[in-house]
């Protein structure tokens, strides 16, 4: 059912690890190739991984699918579980959503047309940009901004689902500065199936499948495990790696271009950094990307350190969703080839029209999950507390990693948790032997001398 | 009242069971002030992981914040003691500066003398000791010129 970056997933592999709860994630590790380096363990920002006997285990409920130990990892023991186009034959009408992304990823294109082609020349019925969406989305948040005065200061953007899960588990109080509308993945798949159910009378819902042709893995756990909505309108997530390559064939052989590329400025430039934000036409914006940039900036607003700003757009990967641990370019190569695209576009071809997106406003706020909480038990709670405070003091506080905790304050916690003992620090270890070695030979001494 | 004293230096053998509150103590230092506003972080993720609301988690965090910022750029660093009890969280910021002459004053919203390369980085509005009253149920400036200067606050959960 599934595949991987670049083979098939051995999938009796520790599929997230010793905390299993609702939460699908994509990311996932494969147990044969991890050599236990603990090299990811400190590029997690939620502190999710870590090494134990040899082998890294991700936590379940504290995964955002940021995709970083990915990156990290040089043994490729870290992959991002995707659907894949052929397990979806049995779908009479197959809807392709690329995302804005994917234009940047081809170096022979100047055409959008022969790119979004090449898709239906793979198989699909049908193509439906996530650009117009954006585009959709951007018109939205212009009207959202001026109508709502009263609106919790800064808007945040609800675009990238690894913000969002973010906000979820660490910043409670931002969730109602969340922008309350779909995500433009979403708003497509719901534009998409509307449309073509018009087309097509003789279908109905089921007979279609939507796939989303994504940078990203944390997209593929969305699909899994929506955020404000009950259940996702898409039915897959493919890699846009996978589908990089399987297009660039099809395009070498395809006579005929059947699909007409319909976004504007607006929804191509969704793909990079500030691109949602400078469609607001509105300078009090902040957009950052990379996600300790991300983290510093919701630190600052969470603070009301950051005032007289509207709009906060916040992307999980450097450079927006062209720097997506899905795709093939360089981000910034990516960006480049955008802007050239782009170029003789109209601004927007997009408008909401008769897509009235108030029905895709969300139908719930993502509810909080304070997943570092200790114990529901507040005396519980500051009992391990103190105890994680004074196990923290007597470790060396070099945070070298080598128990397979990213700190020595996270080793403090999880020995008190049960899931570590002191002895896993190799410090500890070795001042316990030196002291079992003293004793040693002072008795063996004493029996010497005796 | 010393049930639970966490400084390496001072007794690094220390006994948990005796005490009904949690200690956090942090040196705030003075000449690294890009490092100004991270002990105020730590705390906001302790109160998170014992699971208080994050209201209270916010009061505390935005007024040791501003008391953090004072003392870097005020009084070149000093200690941060947060003491945690189930029913308060009380905050001691003391340090060993100039002190402040005019206490009625400095707690005016507007005043301020911090250093024009310092205003240029945001700070300086004269908005620190009133946010810090504002967001606080109690506090208490106890400052002698040339010696230094102490700030208690208290939070009620
Ligand atoms: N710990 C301290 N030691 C000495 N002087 C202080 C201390 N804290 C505050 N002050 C004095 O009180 C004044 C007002 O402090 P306050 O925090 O309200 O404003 P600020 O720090 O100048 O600006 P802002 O906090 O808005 O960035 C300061 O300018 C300074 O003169
Ligand atoms: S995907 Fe991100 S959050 Fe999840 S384990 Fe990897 S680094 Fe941590
Ligand atoms: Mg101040």
């Amino acid at each position: 059912m599934n595949s991987t970056n670049d083979e098939k997933v051995n999938l009796t592999a520790e599929y997230h690890s010793y905390m299993t709860d609702a939460i699908t994630h994509s990311v996932m590790l494969d147990r044969d190739k991890c050599k236990g380096c603990t090299n990811c363990i400190k590029h997690c920002p939620t502190e999710a991984i870590r090494v134990r006997d040899g082998h890294a285990r991700i936590e379940n409920k504290r995964c955002i699918d940021c995709g970083e130990c990915i990156r990290a990892c040089q043994y490729k023991a870290k992959k991002a579980i995707y659907d894949r186009f052929e397990d979806f034959a049995d779908y009479k009408y197959k809807i392709a959503l690329p995302a804005p992304s994917l234009y940047g990823q081809f170096e022979e294109v100047n055409d959008l047309d022969a790119m979004l082609s090449a898709l239906v020349e793979l198989g699909f019925d049908d193509v439906f940009e996530v650009a117009r969406a954006a585009e959709m989305v951007s018109e939205y948040t212009r009207k959202y901004l001026e109508r709502n005065d009263s609106l919790p200061s800064p808007v945040i953007s609800s675009a990238c689902p690894v913000i969002v899960r973010l906000i979820s588990i660490r910043y409670p109080l931002l969730l109602d500065n969340i922008l309350p509308v779909m995500p433009p993945i979403e708003v497509a798949a719901r534009v998409a199936r509307k449309e073509a159910l018009e087309k097509h009378p003789e279908l109905s819902d089921e007979d279609i499948c939507v796939l989303f042709i994504s940078p990203c893995p944390a997209k593929a756990s969305y699909v899994k495990n929506p955020l404000g909505v009950k259940k996702s309108a898409v039915s897959g997530v493919l890699s846009i790696g996978e589908m990089f390559f399987k297009m660039r064939a099809a395009m070498k052989t395809m006579r005929e271009e059947k699909v007409q590329a319909q976004s504007g400025i607006i929804g191509i430039s969704w793909a990079g950094t500030s691109g949602e934000a400078s469609a607001l036409f509105n300078e009090k914006y902040l957009a950052a990307d990379g996600i300790e940039n991300v983290i510093k900036v919701l630190d600052e607003i969470d603070n009301g350190n950051i005032r007289n700003l509207d709009f906060v757009e916040l992307n999980a990967c450097n450079g927006g969703c062209v720097g997506g641990v899905l795709n093939v370019e360089n981000p910034y190569i990516a960006k480049a080839r955008l802007q050239t695209l782009r170029r003789y576009l109209p601004v927007s071809l997009n408008r909401m029209g008769d897509q009235r997106l108030d029905s895709y406003e969300w139908d719930s706020l993502p509810e909080p999950e304070p997943v570092s909480k200790l114990s529901d038990d507040r005396h519980e709670a500051m009992r391990m507390m103190r105890e994680i405070v004074a196990i923290t003091h007597t470790l060396p506080g070099i945070d070298c990693g080598s128990c397979g905790a990213p700190t020595c304050r996270a080793l403090a916690e999880d020995i008190v948790k049960g899931r570590a003992v002191a002895d896993d620090c190799v410090f500890m270890m070795r001042d316990k032997l030196l002291k079992q070695c003293a004793s040693l030979t002072q008795t063996e001494e004493k029996g010497e001398t005796t | 009242m010393l049930a639970a004293c966490f400084t390496k230096t001072d007794c690094p053998e220390v006994v948990c069971s005796m005490a009904d509150f949690v200690r956090l103590e942090y040196d705030i230092d003075g000449e690294n002030f890009t490092s100004a506003g991270e002990a105020s972080v730590k705390v906001k993720r302790s109160l998170r992981q014992m699971g208080f609301d994050p209201e209270t988690i916010r009061k505390v965090s935005v007024s040791m914040y501003e008391g953090e910022i004072n003392m870097v750029i005020h009084a070149d660093g000093g200690k941060a003691t947060v003491d945690i009890y189930d029913d308060r969280i009380v905050i001691v910021l003391a340090d060993r500066g100039p002190g402040i002459p005019d206490i009625d004053l400095a707690m005016q919203a507007g005043y301020s003398t911090a250093p024009d390369n310092i205003r240029s980085l945001g700070f300086g509005a004269g908005m620190g000791l009133p946010n810090m009253a504002k967001y606080t149920d109690e506090m208490k400036i106890e400052s002698e010129v040339g010696v230094g200067t102490t700030v208690t606050m208290v939070v009620k959960v």
